[in-house]
């Protein structure tokens, strides 16, 4: 059987067949057909070439007090072909969503619609500034009022602040105003809950904000251990953060309860959102209790992830807590919209969180999204967020090893027995899927699990895209079994570079490029982890 | 429902393989009482794409967009002409909707743009290396003086008036809980003009003190020499944190690496990102070497793969809350990847020659500006030394002057009552920006206007 690109995915099968030029065949070039070498731009620009036409500057004498540079900066500079060239170049050494399933799990790689792009780059909202006049940019305000409201209605919170620029920032944002409401009443408390299963930044955020962070186990089945939670509840916890679905993919289906107990003893209710996306349109998490809750914008309303950023991290405000919310925020007064920029007498808000008023570029997209799904159109997304990830763990429950039993939510989670005495490692499955042309999920996480795997196929996966996945991993798990060993050692075999080292990556950190001929160029190692 | 592939049979069909008969059985660990049913609240279903463009251009339409008027609005967001081809470049899918690096071998694309972005930031600057972007230059300067607390070993740092005011609350609403102490200075027109607000900085540095932070060129447009500054810093083993909102200015003016800084942080969004409202913008992040593994966020280091060839992986990553949890240097996980590649391309097409012109341009433009409206009756321009931005004091309220401009279609800068409400001294001043993309009929345009509004 072979892959769309043209790949065997049956264990039986070579992986490079007859006349295969993968292997041993060196071109002149270090070029690989369509796959091209590419230099840094410090190897291709040179310091006196430039790809934009800046006019000459008028002639005035100069009031830099001083203060001009001498020396060169040692930027290279690419003519505009060069530049179109070096970066489409790059870019097809990426994958992609636009190119093939991405099964990152708990990173949501959906479709991103172009529209929303065309939405953001509109210059009533791309090209205007933060503090122009109110009155020269009311529709940009209307938009984030708009997006305000579609994310109160559908988490069923009073308030919501729309400045975090990220879903960790937004973890800090529910934390300070946790923090800035138990001040408030006077009443200091030291310990912030997380759940052991929960994301890297539950604990970093709460030991950011001053906390001590005490773990809470989980059960056999993939839930917060509720009795071991009420055990530990006292007078000294400020919160619990909990992440629901959790980094399982599972429901937790003490939620109301865990509130119940949350709140008996004047602690808070933090929610992370991330995986919002699976539930939205069919539950509101104001009704199981919550007080905060971070949403990441590009997960559940699908604002492209571009390599690491930007992200947009919203928070919902319980009653209990809406008064300690960040600035700035939007007002509607009769038929305007007004910034509440700063804090008047007697304000509750723990201050600001970023300069401006949040990432305005995310909200059009999200805005875009939310309008086109509707909310008849996002239940729906949430639905096949699930059915898909079910649909996956049903046909590969025979050949992998699922974690937990029952169903899951929009993330199918395997753990690693499937490859038991194989010699096969989580990694080594993980840099074969790359070999059949997909990115691979996300491996060893959550760490509850020996072994993880986190599948998340979305929403955005046709059925028959689904089967052929269905079909790749089935065939890489039987071919482990079978002792196709270097198949997944060696792997990947076809990706632009082969595995890289990650330790001499740290060991000896090259972290900016210097040029050869430069005096000192011998790049001094930092000292050694 | 255009988004969405499955036909209702292919839904039927994968419930029957599950092996249940309606989507709620999978959603059975939700309490049944919490599961809806009917409409959500007052939401619209979904509407065709002509609908959403027609409802979402509307909006739109209700701004004044930058490029539309004279436009002479800074104070720490930009307005610069970004080539075609570099929002063209991002836009391609790959780079798009492509997610962090997390498996090198097929994000060598992202992996090798971070690299060269962390070497442009580092040169830019003067420093040794830089992290793979943040989320904007406000949140990157908190990080800073919380990095220079743990570099120190102490938690008082000193804050120039001169810093934007907003980076100075974010760090203020963090420090609350983190137990920092800032020491802020009480800003004036003046701030950080030579005897200004930094011989009484010089005075406060003790062995007490983690850090000095200082904007250059500051909220006012003021550019000084931190030399000295950085000189008594390290006398006392304090590190002097820079902060450059215009990064621009860097293409002409000596690197904060020069003068002595320990820390540079800085908004990108000037180069290759447009204003989009305040976000998403960039955050860079550069400091000394040796401080390296104290640094939040994320970086990208070179290394080889099996084959002994070059590649690059996120790295050092044991700082990260991902490994480190609650010890993590920061709990910042996104990096603003895709604003660091527009950074990144478009400083490419700059080169050291372009990004020289275009400083050159802006210094120029904004120095006929300066000298344009000192001849306004009722403008003082307060500025001896500045890059592309400078204050004005005018004879009238300054809020209501720069809205009335506003009313005949000139954005003339920002009236420091927006900033700093409660600083009346301030009132009577606007900071203005200029940029290549402000003419000299734009310019002739705002002094009539102000001689107009002053005079009346």
């Amino acid at each position: 059987m072979l892959n769309r690109q043209g790949r065997p995915t049956g264990p039986g099968e070579t992986l490079g067949g007859e006349g295969s030029s993968a292997e041993g065949f060196a071109t002149f070039t270090g070029h690989k057909g369509l796959e091209l070498n590419e230099p840094l731009i410090f190897e291709i620009g040179r310091g006196d070439r430039t790809g934009v036409d800046v006019p000459e500057a008028p002639k005035v004498a100069s009031r830099l007090g001083g203060l001009e540079r001498k020396d060169p900066i040692g930027l290279p500079g690419l003519s505009e072909p060069e530049a179109v060239r070096h970066y489409t170049r790059l870019s097809r050494k990426n994958y992609a969503i636009d190119m093939g399933l991405f099964p990152l799990g708990s990173c949501t790689m959906k479709h991103n619609p172009r529209l929303n792009e065309k939405m953001a780059r509109l210059p009533g909202f791309a090209d205007i500034h933060p503090l122009q006049p109110q009155d020269t940019v009311q529709g940009a305000l209307e938009l984030i009022d708009t997006v305000a409201h579609w994310l109160m209605e559908l988490t069923g919170m009073p308030a919501v602040a729309m400045s975090p620029k990220a879903g960790a920032h937004g973890e800090l944002c529910g934390l300070l105003a946790i923090r800035a409401a138990l001040e408030a009443r006077g009443d200091a408390r030291e310990v912030v809950l997380v759940p052991e299963s929960a994301h890297g930044t539950n604990p970093a955020t709460a030991a950011f904000c001053g906390y001590r962070v005490e773990e809470i186990p989980a059960t056999a089945n993939g839930r917060v251990d509720f009795e071991a939670l009420k055990a530990r509840l006292g007078p000294d916890v400020a919160a619990i953060m909990l992440t629901n679905p959790n980094t399982c993919g599972l429901f937790e289906p003490d939620i109301i309860r865990i509130a119940e107990a949350v709140h008996a003893v004047g602690a808070f209710f933090y929610c992370d959102g991330a995986n919002f996306n699976a539930i939205v349109g069919k539950v509101r998490p104001g009704d199981l209790g919550i007080d905060a809750m971070h949403i990441n914008l590009h997960k559940t309303f699908s604002t492209p992830h571009g390599g690491g950023g930007p992200g947009s991290g919203p928070v919902v405000f319980s009653e209990a807590l809406a008064p300690f919310a960040p600035l700035p925020y939007v007002k509607k007064t009769d038929e305007r919209f007004e910034l509440v920029e700063h804090l008047a007498e007697g304000d509750k808000s723990f201050g600001r969180m970023v300069a401006f008023h949040g990432q305005m570029g995310m909200f059009v997209r999200a805005a875009s999204y939310m309008m086109s799904h509707g909310a008849d159109g996002l239940r729906q997304a949430a639905e096949d967020a699930v059915l898909n990830a079910n649909y996956i763990m049903a046909k590969l429950k025979d050949v992998m090893t699922p974690a937990f039993e029952g169903p899951c939510m929009h993330e199918a989670l395997f753990d690693d027995r499937f490859l038991k005495d194989t010699g096969v490692t989580t990694l080594d499955f993980a840099k074969a899927m790359i070999d059949e042309g997909y990115h691979p999920m996300t491996m060893y996480f959550p760490l509850v699990v020996h072994g993880a795997m986190l599948i998340e196929p979305t929403e955005t996966e046709s059925r028959a895209s689904l089967d052929e996945f269905i079909g790749a991993l089935g065939a890489l798990a039987q071919a482990a079994k079978a002792g196709d060993k270097e198949r997944f050692t060696a792997a990947p075999h076809f990706a632009p570079v082969k595995r890289l080292d990650e330790t001499r990556a740290a060991r000896q950190p090259v972290l900016t490029y210097k040029t050869p001929a430069e005096p000192g160029s011998v790049t001094t190692p930092v000292a050694a982890e | 429902m255009r988004y969405l592939p499955h036909m209702d049979a292919d839904r039927r069909a994968m419930l029957a393989d599950i092996g249940v008969e309606h989507i709620d059985e999978l959603f059975r660990d939700v309490p049944a009482s919490a599961l809806l049913k009917g409409p959500i609240g007052t939401l619209p279903n979904h509407a065709t794409e002509l609908e959403v463009e027609r409802t979402l251009v509307r909006l739109a339409g209700r701004n004044t967009p930058a490029s539309a008027v004279p436009f002479f609005i800074g104070c720490g967001a930009y307005k610069h002409h970004v080539p075609a081809s570099v929002d063209h470049l991002i836009q391609r899918g790959e780079f798009l909707t492509s997610y962090t690096p997390y498996q090198p071998e097929i994000a060598q694309g992202t992996l090798q743009y971070l690299f060269e972005f962390q070497t442009q930031v580092a040169r830019l600057t003067g420093m040794d290396v830089a992290n793979a972007s943040m989320y904007d230059g406000s949140t990157a300067t908190t990080e800073a003086i919380f990095m220079a607390r743990r570099i120190t070993r102490r938690k008082k740092a000193l804050i120039s008036a001169g810093v934007h005011p907003h980076y100075v609350d974010v760090a203020k609403a963090l420090a609350k809980v983190t137990g920092d102490e800032l020491v802020v200075g009480t800003p004036e027109l003046t701030t950080g003009k030579p005897g200004g607000d930094y011989e009484a900085l010089l005075g406060q540095i003790d062995k007490t003190v983690s850090c000095v932070v200082v904007q250059n060129p500051n909220l006012f447009g003021h550019v000084a020499d931190l030399t000295e500054l950085a000189e008594a810093c390290h006398a006392n083993g304090a590190l002097l944190v820079v902060v450059v909102t215009e990064v621009v200015s860097l293409g002409l003016m000596k690197s904060p690496g020069e003068m002595g800084a320990d820390i540079v942080v800085g908004e990108g969004q000037s180069i290759g990102n447009g204003l989009n409202f305040g976000g998403p913008y960039l955050g860079l992040f550069a400091c000394r070497e040796k401080f390296v593994r104290q640094m939040p966020g994320r970086l990208c280091g070179e290394t080889v793969d099996a084959d002994g060839r070059r590649g690059y992986v996120l790295t050092l990553s044991t700082r990260e809350q991902h490994i480190r949890r609650e010890k993590a240097t920061s709990n910042i996980c996104t990096n603003s990847g895709l604003c660091a590649l527009a950074f990144t391309i478009h400083l490419s097409l700059l080169g050291e020659a372009g990004l020289r012109q275009l400083a050159e341009f802006n210094h120029a433009r904004a120095v006929q500006a300066a000298e344009r409206l000192a001849k306004v009756p009722g403008v003082e321009v307060l500025n001896d030394a500045f890059f592309n931005e400078f204050t004005i004091r005018l004879s009238k309220p300054s809020r209501d002057v720069v809205r009335e401009l506003g009313h005949r279609d000139i954005l003339a800068g920002v009236a420091l009552s927006r900033l700093y409400p409660t600083e009346t001294a301030l009132h009577d001043g606007v900071v203005l920006a200029v940029t290549e993309t402000v003419t000299e009929s734009d310019i002739e345009a705002l002094a009539k206007g102000l001689e107009e509004v002053l005079s009346c």
